[in-house]
């Protein structure tokens, strides 16, 4: 290397940091510095009015999944937290598999469309995508609530009698994350069909294999890419999901985020709430490794 | 035995499924339109048409309030995280990798991959302090959580615009003796303008949209539309939430739309 290329990569270099700069600060400021900060306050021991005492304990970690007995100090399950993050996980899981089921149908539909068609149909998935998460939540309480639309069209068709218990249950929650994060597993898996060569299903067709067989042994293998991060983008958000299982699931149904936000609240044991938020932010970690290795293998493959 | 016809556009079933997909996708979100149009105080029965939710969501001073604080701290944040992802994707493309290209990448595309309820109790934990050690209650708060997580929705259009310019233009402004300023004024800037338009818009829906960091960051009296409507929903719900929801559907689609016009590939 030359002395004025030498030069050039070291300008460049500064450029870049002089450059990012301003963001950087912001987001240290403003996101990823305030995560280091609940670290410690996960460590710390609960005020009174909320907030912490500045005395270091390991309280909050214990008490994720272990309760104290108030009379004789004895360490017992948490039950009522493990119930917690039993049904986050699972109607995380849940929702995934079946967000994949409707989901790869639908992008396999729009990606075998005319050029023309595909643009129209992956604008309406992306409507939906970026349009208020409040508001779809919203638009689904309306429809399944007790005197929702649903049982009032139902009771109006004399199919039913009494209203249909659907809202404020676990299924409830489900449904509504399904329909609020569904765009997040077309657009991926869209993505990696359109790339996929469709003479391949002939050649393995003209090979005598199933419609079965073909799904499996050729094209789930060939768009699995799309498939890993259709599955990380909706189980991510979902486990951490708020505003649906807030609007949803009502009180008793509540998922890890708004048990955290319960700590915070009533609740008033802050370090335990910054204890449960860095378990969450763990899960999504090893969730994301999960996924970088998935798709590098992939890509070193061929 | 006859040969078996094969295509892959028409897999039984998928087709079904898709359009049921399509159908439910957007079911939901034409009822709450067309409920907001309702004569009647319900949100299930339909009693004719009528406009009266629109003039009730209005008049009601408080959702005007809350509307106007929301479009201050999303017009405020969105220029701020525009222009300082613009400055970044200047900085991370079309040069030299270095090192410290990919811990920045990584910092920008932090707030995607957080989840928010982490952010937003990490925000809570840290400005507490700085509310009680300044005494500053404003919306210096609200702005500040905004810019940050709009910086990635704004930051990745801008680069994907970029990388898809050559570097030919810049040369031959500058072998016209252009300054460096000049060239990137007078090229740059202007060739680079539908990414950055296209930024401001994703960046000005996500902090509207916002719930979730705004419930944990904003000071008391400092609602945004939709942690009112989150109260609202909890409540009675009339159909003036439908109103308001109608309204910014309808902001979110023309913003969307422009973005499309304008990142569209021309082929």
């Amino acid at each position: 290397m030359s002395a004025r290329e030498e030069a050039e990569t070291r300008r460049d270099a500064r450029n870049t940091w002089l450059l990012s700069a301003p963001a950087l600060v912001i987001l240290t400021l403003a996101a990823a510095g305030p995560l280091l900060i609940m670290l410690v306050y996960s460590f710390l021991t609960p005020g009174d009015y909320g907030n912490v005492v500045w005395k270091f304990s390991t309280d909050a970690w214990v008490g994720t999944i272990l309760s104290k007995d108030i009379f004789d100090g004895t360490y017992s399950l948490a039950d009522a937290h493990l119930t917690i993050f039993w049904r986050s996980v699972k109607l995380s899981l849940i929702t995934t598999l079946f967000t994949f089921i409707v989901g790869f149908p639908t992008a396999w539909f729009i990606a075998t469309r005319t050029a023309r068609t595909r643009t129209a149909l992956l604008f309406l998935i992306t409507i939906p995508f970026w349009t208020n998460l409040l508001i779809r939540t919203f638009a689904i309480n309306q429809i399944i609530r007790n005197e929702g639309i649903l049982n009032t069209f139902l009771i109006y068709l004399g199919v039913i009698d009494t209203p249909l218990v659907i809202i404020y249950s676990d299924f409830a929650v489900f449904l509504g994350m399904t329909y609020v994060y569904l765009p997040l597993m077309v657009l991926p898996l869209f993505a990696a069909i359109d790339r996929f060569d469709m003479k391949l299903l002939e050649a393995a067709y003209d090979l005598y294999a199933t419609r079965l067989q073909v799904l499996r042994k050729v094209v789930f293998p060939i768009v699995r890419p799309g498939i890993v991060a259709g599955s990380i983008l909706v189980f991510i958000p979902s486990l951490g999901a708020y505003v649906t299982p807030r609007i949803l699931g009502g009180g008793r149904n509540m998922m890890i985020g708004n048990f955290i936000e319960l700590q915070f609240g009533q609740g008033r044991n802050w370090p335990l709430g910054a204890a449960l938020s860095v378990l969450l932010l763990l899960i999504v970690a090893a969730a994301l490794v999960v996924y970088i290795r998935a798709t590098s293998r992939e890509t070193s493959n061929g | 035995m006859a040969r078996r016809e094969f295509s892959a556009s028409r897999i039984p079933g998928f087709p079904t499924v898709a359009i049921l997909v399509f159908v439910a996708l957007y079911m939901p979100i034409l009822m709450l339109v067309i409920y907001s149009f309702n004569a009647g105080d319900s949100i299930a029965i339909w009693e004719g048409f009528s406009f009266k939710w629109y003039p009730v969501a209005w008049n009601n001073e408080q959702v005007r309030e809350v509307t106007f604080r929301s479009l201050t701290v999303a017009t405020m944040a969105s220029v701020i995280a525009t222009t300082v992802a613009t400055m970044a994707a200047l900085g991370t493309t079309r040069r030299r990798r270095t090192g410290g290209q990919t811990f920045i990448y990584l910092m920008i595309n932090q707030p995607l991959m957080v989840p928010e309820i982490v952010t937003a109790v990490a925000l809570l934990i840290f400005f507490a302090s700085i509310k009680v050690a300044t005494g500053y209650q404003g919306l210096g708060y609200l702005i500040a959580a905004h810019s940050a997580f709009c910086i990635p929705f704004a930051y990745l259009p801008i680069r994907a615009r970029l990388e898809g310019m050559d570097r030919t233009l810049e040369v031959a402004a500058s072998d016209l003796y252009a300054t460096p300023w000049q060239a990137f004024r007078h090229v740059t800037l202007p060739l680079l303008m539908p990414g950055i338009a296209a930024g401001l818009m994703l960046a000005f829906v996500t902090s509207l949209d916002d719930v979730v960091i705004t419930l944990f960051v904003k000071s008391a009296g400092q609602d945004t539309l939709p942690t009112y409507m989150l109260a609202q929903i909890r409540r009675s719900v009339s159909a003036e939430v439908n109103a308001i929801s109608t309204l910014l559907l309808l902001l979110t689609v023309i913003l969307l739309t422009a973005f499309f016009l304008l990142t569209r590939k021309r082929d």
